[in-house]
Formats: C-alpha cells, structure tokens, sequence
C-alpha cells in the first residue's frame, strides 16, 4: 500500500538506543502518592473519598465531571491522607488538586469489574473504557471514551493506532509493542469495534523494526488490522499529518480527523483497552521511559500513577549531575517540570533529565531569514514572519499569517541556526489570544445584560405607565359617569 | 531546579547548527577561490584583501557602538563575510581606498542604517560594488593579467606596497592593466567588430575554467568556486534552487541569441565561465538575507538575475551585469515573498479552510 508525502518535517538525533532494549521492569513504590484531579483535557475529576478512608487498588477515588472529563481510581491499596493542592504537572509550577494517598505496602487489588462480553456492543465497550478512566496515553490525554463516541456524530471507516513514537529518547510505546503484542492486538480489535470502523491501520516509525515485525505477525489474526511502517520523520506522529501520511486525507483546517472519516489513538491506549474490557483492571499504571544524559541508568518503568518522579529518578540511580532540564514526554513537544515531587500522571510517557548536551541551547542571533524554518513546518507556516509579527505586538496579523494553523510541534526552533525562541513566541502570542477573547466574551456578556436589563426596565416601566394609564382612564370614566348620573 | 529558572518552552533539543557556523562555513567554502586568486595577483590583492576585511569589520564595530549594541553581534562573523566578498569582486590592484570606502559602503549603508543584519533589503557587498563601479569607474576597471605571487613579473613586497598604497616606490598602471574578456568583447562590438574577428585566436576555455585570467580578485576560477560551492550544497547552507535557475536564466536566453547571431552574441560557454557568474551564482545570489525563503522563491529570483546578467551584458553599458541584476532582484524579493507562499495545511492557496469531502 501506498504512503503519501507530507511536507516539512526534521530528523532529530533519535537518543533512542539508551532504554531500546530494556524490558519494562515495575518501578518503586513510593512512600507517599498524590493524584492529581486533573490528569486529562476536560472538566477536574470529583473526588468521592475522604481523608482518612481505606481505599483498595483499583477503587474509584474520583469520579468523571461532565460529558468531557475522567474518572481516577487508587493506584494502590492504603489511606487516604488528604485532598488539597499539591505540586501537578504543570509549566506554571502552580499546584493543583491531588489525592494524598499513603500506600499499605500490600498493592491490594478490589473485585475487578466483570468482564465484557466478548461480543459486547459498541457503547458498553465505550461505557468500560470510560469506567476505568482510560485517556489518550500519549499524552494528549483526551478521554478516550468519548473519542470512542464519535461513531454517533461522525462517519467513519478507519480507526489509526498511532505507535510512531517520533519524539526522542522516548521508547515505552516500542517496548509494550513488542512485549505485549497479543494484549494490544485484542485491545485495538476492541477499539474498531466500538468505533465500527471498516479497517484498522496501526502505524509505526521504521526506526522500530522489531516492534513492526512482532506487531505485523500478531496482526495476521486480525483480516481488517494492517501494520504499516511509516518514515522516520519528526513530527510523524502529529494526528493530521499521520492520517494524511497513511491515506492521503487531509484534514481541513480548525477541523478533525473524525470529519474525514478517521479516528486516532495512540497505541498504549489499546494496552488500557484491553486491560479494562477483558481484565476488568482499570487505569493505575502507566509505562514510561525514563532517561536522558542526566540518568544514570536510564529504563522502562511500569509505575503506579502519582508516584512522585524522585522516585523514579532514585530508582533508576540518581543524577549523574544536575539536569539543565526536567521533563514531561519527549524534547521536541514536552513540558519543563518545576519539581522533582511532581506525579507521575496519566499522559506521562516519559521523564527526562537532559544535559547542555542534550538539549544544544544557545545564544539567539538575529533572524537570517534563511527559509529553515519555511522548510521545516509541517503545516505551511512561515514560522519567521509570524514570529516578527508577534514581536511587533501586532497579534492579528500573526493570525492572519496562520498562527492559529500551527500545532506546536517545535520543527521550526529545532531547526532555526539563529536559536530564535519560535515556539515560546506562538505559545505567548496563543496565551495572550486567548486571554483577550475571554475579556472579549465577558464584554460582550456585560452589554448583553446591560441591554436585557435596560430592555427589562423598559418594559416594566411601560406597563407601569400602561397600569396607571389605565387606571387614570377608569378614573375618568367613572367621574363622567357619576357627572353624568348627578346630571340625570 | 524548582520553580527559579525563567520559563523556556521547547523544543528541547536543536539540529545544533548557528548562524556563526554557517557564516564559517561561508568562509571555509571561499578559502579555495581567495588563496588562488591572493596567488594569482600578487602582494597588492594580499594588501587590498586585508584592507576590505579589516574596514568592514571596524565599520561594524564603528555601528554598534553609535547604535549602543553589545559588541557580541560581531561574533557572528557576517562583517568579516561581507568584508570578504566584496573584496573578492574588487580589481585586485586597486587602491587601498576603493576596498576601505567599499566596506563601509557595504556595512554602513548596505546594513546597518537598515538595522543590522538580517534586516536589510539589499545585499551589502553589491551595494558596495554599484556606488563604487558608478563613482570611480577608471579604478573598479582597471583590471590586470595574472602575475602570481612568487612568479618572475610579479610586484616584490614593496612593490605592491607602492600598487595598493601609492608610496615607496612607483608602478605604471596603464602600462600593467589589461581588458577582461567581457570588457574587451564589449569594446570591439561596439566599434562594429565581429566577435570572430576579436576572439579570433578563440578563447581560451580552461582558462576560463582554472581562472589563470584577468579579473576580479576571487572570480575567476569556477573550478575552485564549484568546489567551495558544492560543500554549502551538499551541507544544505545553501539550496541549489537559486545558483541552478540563474544559470538557466543565463544560459538559455545566452544560447539562443548566440544560435540566432553567433558574430554579436557571445557564446553560452563564455556567459557560464566568464566574470562572476560562478561567483554570483553560488556566494552572491545565495545571500540568506536578501533572497526569497521559499525554493519557489528562490527558482523565480534566480532565474531573475541570470536573465537580468544577460541582458545587461549584452546590451547594457557596462560589460559585467551580476550587481546591477542582483540589487534589482533584492528589491523584487519582498515581492516574491509576499506572493509565493506555502500552501497552509488543511487550508485551500487563499486560505480557506478545505472541505472535507474535497480531499478524499
């Protein structure tokens, strides 16, 4: 089958080789886990315990706010400390809401959810995935089952499994490919199911060779799933630009791949599937590669979800000397950590601690206008403009110029000679955007009740007038009457 | 590591070249074609070299500090590039006063008054040529045969002091200078002489092609300019769009004409190898600044300027037509930026969102 081009794109050292061939070993269990309420795109998680409650491994600790939001369960047996704000994964380094849980040391397992039928329908399969509060584990963090939902808004006849793993050093998605390769192929069955989409494409970059060989020869169980090898080429696992790579579909702009008829997961959501559906386990692990120069012995950790990363870091031997940067995910698109006490979360695939080596940051120079970065964006941007309009403080004509259109993957910084900061400057600009249009909303919020009072006291005051009109009218009427009757 | 470090978004990782390697490299991929035309044309071209380099780069640090800049941009090493370029164009015996007033033509008017680097409409050193060539056409012609440095007719040391600097000691330069081969072609057509008749011993092809010739100080050997040019190619420092359509745009309007009138038009083989065609095509033309960041751009704007050499070669006023084409297509290219533009993705040439259907 056919690949199609798509444009742009880079090669970053892939860093790869450090964790490649490490077996995903279970990481520590850490005195003290905190749960953030937030560990997906939506509305918080309520929380349903207490300090001071005993909750099991597995038990629901918090559940789903709204249509758009997640369900968090204990990712081990112990007590409940406290419910308040603590450090979460965020560039701020604002804290947020978290469960404190101090762990028992047994890891006790509650009754697991019955199994689903194995030809269970589509929205009790979706109904699961949202039970064990499954998100997109790589690190988009979209729940999952409202994804799996789409089939009733949308047609759609392909579901993609994204196992491109593009971003650096990051190798968790290669690993559960190739050592639960069975797990994941009942789980992406399960996935196309819900979704009842014709055929599934599960696609992996072809600097994961082994992985696409373990997958391709598991696949052959499965007529309507095709393993496809896709070019090694930074930001191949971008959604649209993965869709368009494998069916040649453009996604039109502001839209989804879910309008052209696609859905997207990443593969280590299939892994959760499956473990909700069939084992009835829901989401308390993740895996997620731990490395970077910083690393003494950079692995591949199986870890219980609010295990502060010190303790993955301990684990896997310290520092080797002080990070220059603390990570969330991969280089090109992950977010800067603020405390080694951050949680592990949901969407976390990997942590890095990089060196000056690593991360090559250097002095800005003036913009060459060179066209590296024209060359370099996925997505037809002229990065250098936008950010020279941005510069000049004028955000419309950034707009205008596509900002809107750009999605972050960090090509053109990683390739500017000039080390101009392109992406913090589309992150400010985005920020200030938004800012202005919800001061623009709630103007236009302020006149609307302005206007519907004004229109209220209007009204009120005509009736009043209309009231006593009436009752001046009467009045009248009744001394012409009693005139008239004096007359006769 | 908590919470002090001013907030950095990513990436986190970078392809790891700068701006003051590529301007190294620049310089690396001109080191061939500058020791063998210094060699070439003896102590003055030494002396006229380091004259224009070291003008241009005090002209820079002359600039920053009226402007208040941190002296720190001087590291980038464009000053020196500009410096040398120009230098490379210049007749290599001139005198000293043409490279130091070149330089600061080229850095002060060429680039600074427009903000410094990266901000200029016009390519520095191609500023530099035009006011020079226009305000003293008698020294930026006075071109001399090749006498290389250690050679029997070659200026000793002083000697050359006396060419560039005019003191200690006295050398005829009318006696010494000779016509390039454009020149010389130019003069005769115009006194109605057929090109059989001036080039009627031919030319001399390889050494058109070496650069044992009369000419500019580093334009004349295309063979060591393809080699310093090929390493910015196949290192990606520069696209071979823009030197690959000016040299179409020269030699396809250059062969046509010599096809229809070989006794008026010069032969497509002299347009390729003659003057600074190899020199413009792949140091000049290529200028990240003042060129197209589209490699649509970069065909139109290449094609441009070869078109533009030809015509001024072949019916303009002056033999060699590589500046005026240059700056005339650096005032086009804001222009060419404006209307060939990448296509957005998810979006139609107008910017209109796709449709969905439409793509299937």
């Amino acid at each position: 089958m056919k690949l199609f081009r798509i444009k742009g794109g880079v090669h970053p050292a892939e860093r790869k080789d450090a964790t490649k061939d490490k077996t995903v070993v279970a990481g520590p269990l850490a005195p003290k886990l905190y749960l953030p309420l937030q560990q997906h795109i939506g509305a918080p998680a309520r929380a349903v315990v207490q300090a001071g409650d005993y909750v099991l491994k597995g038990q629901v600790i918090a559940t789903a706010a709204g249509p758009v939001s997640a369900a968090l369960h204990a990712s081990t047996s112990g007590t409940i400390e406290a419910i308040g704000l603590y450090p979460v994964p965020h560039a701020s380094g604002l804290k947020g809401m978290a469960v404190a849980l101090v762990p028992d040391g047994k890891d006790a397992w509650c009754e697991p959810m019955p199994p689903l039928d194995p030809d269970a329908a589509p929205e009790e399969i979706a109904k699961r995935v949202a039970e064990a509060g499954i998100v997109g584990l790589g690190g988009a963090t979209f729940p999952s089952a409202v994804k799996l939902n789409l089939r009733e808004r949308h047609s759609l006849d392909t579901l993609v499994m994204n196992g491109a793993e593009c971003e650096p050093f990051l190798t968790c998605d290669d690993r559960l490919m190739r050592e639960h390769t069975d797990e994941l192929l009942a789980g992406v069955a399960l996935m196309a199911k819900a979704l009842g989409v014709a055929q599934t494409l599960i696609a992996i970059e072809s600097n994961k060779p082994d992985a696409t060989a373990a997958m391709t020869a598991a696949a052959a169980a499965y007529p309507e799933i095709t393993v496809r090898a896709v070019p090694t080429r930074y930001p191949m696992g971008s959604e649209k630009h993965l869709v368009h790579t494998l069916t040649g579909r453009e996604t039109p702009a502001r839209a989804l791949t879910a309008d052209i008829g696609v859905v997207v997961h990443n593969i280590a959501t299939a892994f959760a599937v499956h473990d909700a559906v069939v084992n009835g386990r829901p989401l308390v692990s993740r895996i997620l590669t731990v490395s970077g120069s910083a690393i003494k012995t950079p692995m591949n950790l199986r870890v219980p979800l609010g295990t502060p990363i010190q303790a993955l870091i301990d684990f896997c031997g310290g520092f080797t000397e002080t990070p220059q940067e603390l990570l969330s995910g991969g280089p090109m698109m992950g977010q800067p950590l603020r405390s080694t006490e951050t949680p592990t979360v949901k969407g976390m695939n990997g942590v890095l601690a990089l060196l000056p080596s690593d991360t090559r940051r250097g002095p800005a120079h003036a913009c060459l206008r060179c066209g590296t970065c024209v060359n370099a964006c996925p997505c037809g941007l002229l990065p250098f403009e936008i950010a020279a309009h941005i510069r000049n403080g004028n955000f419309d004509a950034a707009v205008e110029a596509g900002l809107m259109d750009c999605i972050g993957c960090g090509s053109c910084a990683f390739a500017c000679p000039s080390r101009i900061p392109l992406v913090q400057s589309f992150h400010h600009a985005k920020g200030h955007l938004s800012a202005q249009q919800r001061i623009a909303q709630r103007n236009e919020e302020a006149k609307r009740l302005a206007t519907a009072k004004a229109a209220r006291q209007a009204k009120l005051a005509a009736e009043r007038k209309a009231a006593a009109d009436a009752k001046k009218a009467a009045a009248a009427k009744a001394r012409a009457a009693a005139a008239e009757s004096g007359e006769s | 590591m908590v919470g002090t470090r001013p907030f950095v978004a990513g990436p986190f990782a970078h392809a790891g070249r700068s701006t003051p390697m590529i301007m190294a490299w620049v310089m690396i991929a001109l080191t061939p074609a500058t020791v063998f035309g210094l060699g070439l044309y003896g102590w003055p071209a030494v002396f006229l070299f380091a004259v224009t380099v070291a003008s241009a780069v005090l002209a820079e640090a002359l600039c920053l500090k009226l402007a208040g800049k941190s002296f720190t941009t001087l590291q980038d090493g464009s000053a020196v590039l500009s410096g040398w370029i120009l230098a490379l164009t210049l007749p290599p015996w001139a005198p000293w006063w043409i490279g130091a007033v070149g330089s600061v033509l080229a850095i002060v008017i060429g680039k600074q008054v427009f903000g410094g680097l990266g901000q200029n409409l016009f390519n520095p050193a191609m500023v530099a040529r035009v006011a020079l060539l226009i305000s003293f056409p008698l020294e930026m012609t006075r071109y001399v045969a090749p006498r290389p440095i250690f050679g029997d007719d070659a200026p000793g040391f002083l000697d050359g002091i006396a060419v560039t600097f005019g003191f200690g000691g006295q050398v005829n330069m009318d006696a010494v200078s000779s016509a390039s081969l454009l020149g010389h072609a130019k003069t005769e057509l115009a006194r109605g002489v057929p090109l059989s008749e001036t080039l009627s011993h031919g030319f001399d092809l390889a050494q058109l092609v070496f650069g044992t010739t009369v000419g500019s100080m580093g334009e004349t050997s295309a063979v060591l300019l393809l080699a310093g040019g090929g390493v910015l190619l196949a290192l990606r420092i520069v696209s071979w769009h823009t030197p690959v359509a000016l040299l179409a745009g020269i030699l396809v309007p250059g062969m046509l004409f010599h096809l229809i009138d070989p006794e008026r038009f010069l032969s497509p083989l002299v347009h390729a190898f003659a003057a600074s065609t190899v020199f413009g095509a792949l140091f000049i033309a290529t200028d990240l600044v003042t060129s197209p960041v589209t490699r649509t751009g970069q065909l139109i704007y290449g094609a441009g300027i070869g078109v533009l050499i030809f015509v001024v070669r072949t019916w303009g006023g002056y033999p060699e037509g590589m500046a005026f084409a240059v700056l005339l297509m650096n005032a086009a290219t804001p222009l060419i930026d404006r209307w060939v533009r990448p296509r957005i993705y998810g979006r139609d040439r107008k910017g209109r969102p796709l449709t969905a259907g439409g793509t299937r």
